[in-house]
Order: C-alpha cells, then sequence, then structure tokens
C-alpha cells in the first residue's frame, strides 16, 4: 500500500465517458495499471457492473480487489488517498482542498454531456429554450474561467482535481460549438487556452477523445432519441 | 490550528444543511458564533462569501469561507483531528461519500417530492422514497454497514450526519400528509438507526423541536396548496413558496 499496485485494478467505463475519462486521467498521473472494461452504454449492461452499481447502474466503476468504487469523483479521490506518494491531486492544506472539492462538485452538476441530462437541451430545443441553455451554458463556462483566471491550473502550478473534473469536456467543446453556434474560444481565452496546457500532459492526450468523434457519436444519439 | 473563536456559520434554523455542519462542529466540541439567514431575503454576508449558489451553510474560519455542506464537514474534520467523523481506510471513506451523494442526488429530492405534490403524484413519490429506503436498508442489513450501530461504527460519522440531519423531516411529513414513509416493519435497521441516532445528546441539542418543524411545514404546506388551488400536481420543488422547502430539505434549487 503506497507504492503503485497493479493488482486487480478494474474501470469499468464507456470510450466517450468524461466521467470514465477523469478516472483514467488520474490512473494515468499515478501511473496504476489496470484492466480496461468496455461497456456498451447503448447496448446492454453487463452483469458485472448491475452488481458493481447496483444503485446507479453506470460507469465508471473502479473495482480494486474486488471492491468496487462508484461516482467519478470519489473515484478519483479514492485513487488519490490510496496511492498517496505520487502526483497528489488534491492539495495538502484543508482549505485549499475544500476549494477543490467545492469546484469540483459545481463542474459534476453544471457541466455535463447530452446523455446525462440539463445540457441535452441545447441539442434538443429549439427557439427561445435553446437559447436560454446557452444562456446558462454560457454562463457556466464564464465563471469557470473567472475561478481559472491567469493561474496554469486551478489550483495554480499543479495540475489537480478541478483540471481532472472539468478538461475531459474540452473535447466536447467542438460539438457545443456546432450545435449551439458560438466560439468558446472567443467567450472564454483562458479556458482554452487552459486546455491546451493540459493536453500536453500524456496522461490527457492520452485519454481525450477525437474531437470529430465525439462530434459523431452525439449524432448516433440523435438519431437513437429521435432529436431533430 | 487556529483557536476555534475564529468560527462563524451562517445557517436557517429549520435548514437540514446548516444542522449537519452545527452537530459536526459540536461533535467535535468546537465554539462558534451563529448567523442566522432568511432563505427568501440573504444578507449581504451571504451573498458575499457564497456568491455561485447564495444559499446557507456557510463556514467562516477565520474569515475564509467553505461551502456546501459535505464539503464543510470534510473540512472541519481534517482540519480539527480530534473525534474524527471520517473513516481512516479510503475504500470506507469512498462508500460514506458515496452514500452522502446518494443522499443528496435521490432521497432528499424524493422526499421533498412527497411534500410538493398531491394525489398521484404523490403516491409516486412515496413509492420513490420507499425504493431508496429500500437500497440504505439493504446495505445497513447485509451490506457496507452490516452489524454496526452507526453508519461511522460505534460513533456518529459523516454518514450520520448527512443521513440523519434531515430525516427528521421523514417523520415531520409523515404527520402533515398523512403518508408512511419509514415503516418500522419495512425499514426495521433504517428505523432503529434513526433512533439511535435522534438520541445522541449532541443530536437532541442541534435539531430544532419537532412542534416547531410541524409548524413550518404546515404553514408552507398551505401556502402552496392555496397556490395550486388544490388541483393535482406533481410539482417538483423548485423556485418560489417551495424554495423554503428546497431550503429545508435539501438546500438547493433544483
Amino acid at each position: 500500500m503506497g507504492e503503485v499496485d497493479t493488482k486487480g485494478v478494474v474501470l469499468l467505463d464507456f470510450w466517450v465517458s468524461p466521467f470514465g475519462q477523469r478516472c483514467r486521467i488520474a490512473l494515468a498521473e499515478k501511473g496504476v495499471e489496470y484492466e480496461y472494461r468496455e461497456e456498451n452504454l447503448l447496448g446492454d449492461k453487463s452483469p458485472l457492473l448491475l452488481e458493481s452499481n447496483p444503485v446507479y447502474k453506470k460507469v465508471p466503476v473502479l473495482i480494486h480487489d474486488g471492491k468496487p468504487v462508484c461516482e467519478s469523483l470519489l473515484i478519483v479521490q479514492y485513487i488519490d488517498e490510496w496511492w498517496p506518494h505520487r502526483a497528489p491531486l488534491l492539495p495538502a492544506d484543508p482549505y485549499a482542498r475544500a476549494h477543490a472539492r467545492f469546484w469540483a462538485d459545481f463542474i459534476d452538476k453544471k457541466v455535463r454531456p447530452p446523455y446525462a441530462d440539463a445540457s441535452y437541451v441545447l441539442w434538443k430545443l429549439k427557439g427561445e429554450g435553446h437559447s436560454a441553455a446557452k444562456e446558462e451554458f454560457t454562463g457556466i463556462l464564464k465563471l469557470l474561467e473567472g475561478e481559472l483566471g491567469d493561474k496554469k491550473y486551478f489550483a495554480g502550478d499543479a495540475f489537480g482535481f478541478v483540471d481532472i473534473a472539468l478538461v475531459p469536456f474540452v473535447c466536447w467543446f467542438y460539438t457545443y460549438e456546432t450545435y449551439a453556434g458560438f466560439s468558446i474560444e472567443e467567450l472564454t481565452p483562458k479556458l482554452v487556452a487552459w486546455g491546451k496546457r493540459c493536453m500536453e500532459r500524456e496522461s490527457v492526450a492520452k485519454t481525450l477523445s477525437d474531437p470529430h468523434k465525439v462530434f459523431e457519436f452525439v449524432g448516433v444519439l440523435k438519431k437513437r432519441f429521435g432529436v431533430e | 490550528m487556529d483557536p476555534p473563536s475564529s468560527l462563524k456559520l451562517l445557517g436557517s434554523w429549520a435548514d437540514s444543511h446548516t444542522h449537519r455542519v452545527q452537530l459536526a462542529l459540536k461533535l467535535k466540541g468546537l465554539e462558534f458564533e451563529y448567523q442566522e439567514e432568511d432563505a427568501i431575503n440573504p444578507s449581504p454576508a451571504l451573498l458575499l462569501h457564497n456568491p455561485v449558489y447564495k444559499k446557507v451553510p456557510v463556514l467562516l474560519h477565520s474569515d475564509r469561507p467553505v461551502v456546501e455542506s459535505v464539503v464543510i464537514l470534510q473540512y472541519i474534520d481534517e482540519t480539527w483531528a480530534d473525534n474524527p467523523i471520517m473513516p481512516a481506510d479510503p475504500f470506507e471513506r469512498a462508500v460514506a461519500r458515496f452514500w452522502c451523494h446518494f443522499a443528496e442526488d435521490k432521497l432528499a429530492p424524493a422526499v421533498g417530492a412527497v411534500f410538493s405534490s398531491s394525489g398521484e403524484g404523490q403516491k409516486t413519490a412515496v413509492d420513490q422514497v420507499h425504493d431508496n429506503l429500500k437500497l440504505l436498508e439493504r446495505e445497513l442489513r447485509d451490506g457496507a454497514f452490516k452489524g454496526k450501530r452507526f453508519f461511522g461504527g460505534d460513533k456518529i460519522g459523516l454518514l450520520d450526519i448527512v443521513l440523519g440531519c434531515g430525516s427528521y423531516w421523514l417523520a415531520v411529513f409523515e404527520e402533515v400528509m398523512e403518508v408512511k414513509l419509514v415503516d418500522p416493519g419495512t425499514f426495521p435497521v433504517f428505523h432503529a438507526w434513526l433512533k439511535d441516532f435522534e438520541e445522541q445528546n449532541e443530536v437532541k441539542e442541534t435539531i430544532p423541536a419537532i412542534d416547531k418543524l410541524l409548524e413550518y411545514a404546515r404553514g408552507i404546506r398551505q401556502m402552496m396548496l392555496s397556490l395550486s388551488n388544490g388541483t393535482s400536481t406533481t410539482a417538483p420543488a423548485a423556485a418560489g413558496t417551495t424554495s423554503a422547502i428546497n431550503v429545508a430539505v435539501d438546500g438547493r434549487s433544483g
């Protein structure tokens, strides 16, 4: 314990899930080897998934020596606490930790992919509903940019918890822009610059999906759910 | 470690999230100043220290704000190490946090929906509360918390605080709405835990008297019914009159 432990770490995930990607980035930062198992979000859920996450039946689930941990931000904290010696993801100071937890929680509540819930309206609605959703979304991005400010990462010089919570959504920017008809770079240039900085890290570059593949996936979802 | 006299809590008397923080501070033996906030009319201090959500509770420690009750509880635990409320083991911590998330994400909204709905909508809401309680009951009986007196073990911990401060609304709504939510026959372990929790001295000192809570709930229910003209509706807790219940039960809007 405390050393990099490669025994029995399994991640149940789905390739484009930003929540799963948070976990993959954390594991990569820590240098932990694990078995990745793809679940088909558009098909049947595996018995292992249903057994490991009976409450929500969702990915990601981290199974460590047979014990399941659910909820992506809880998984990231677990990874940080189980492998504390390398690449700490949360700051040491309790006040800074509280600050990081607050913002990660905010991101978790407010920044969601279209198959999750609220931001789905960006794709679904036309007219007034659509522009209200767009306004809400740009408000959230601006708030996040305000919090980032001129720092390298959200916590300062060290890549960490809040960055991990948000960065998987960077590969969704192209999709958001195309559907919503705005430029995120124009709106929140510091956030876009931060995204590019994060992409210079191997853990992020190897994890995030190709933005065009994300766009294709949303197209598949739209057909599937008969949205136009 | 700063002297505890540098602590100030902005809260609301009927808000379960405020009670969580009060209880944690009591369990840690920490003294603090308390400022009552009106949910409909937040003070400048509240707006200053919680600009994102503009809600209670806010804990000020040497004038630095900590916001979101579960974040505050962990902050308190990490700053004052005596009488820990978090488990030491990372897996147990993940489990405790998971059920806290469940309490906020599934259970609290279901309980709120019981209160703010009527007719068919209320029946659905009651069923959802029961489904959620079944999951907890199973975990207490056979799962992660099997054989424990409290979710935290021998002593009250994070999850007891989060679930317990809010579960009194179950009894209040049972009375005001005349529905059965926690039947001891169906949920014996949960029921026993709740009774045990409510008997703890620190809990008795924190949670308002049941008759005050009943009066409060009845007042809001009256307002809601008169506004909807008695039509059957499954109004999910949202802005306006139900914001007060939101504050009480689940501490946020929507």
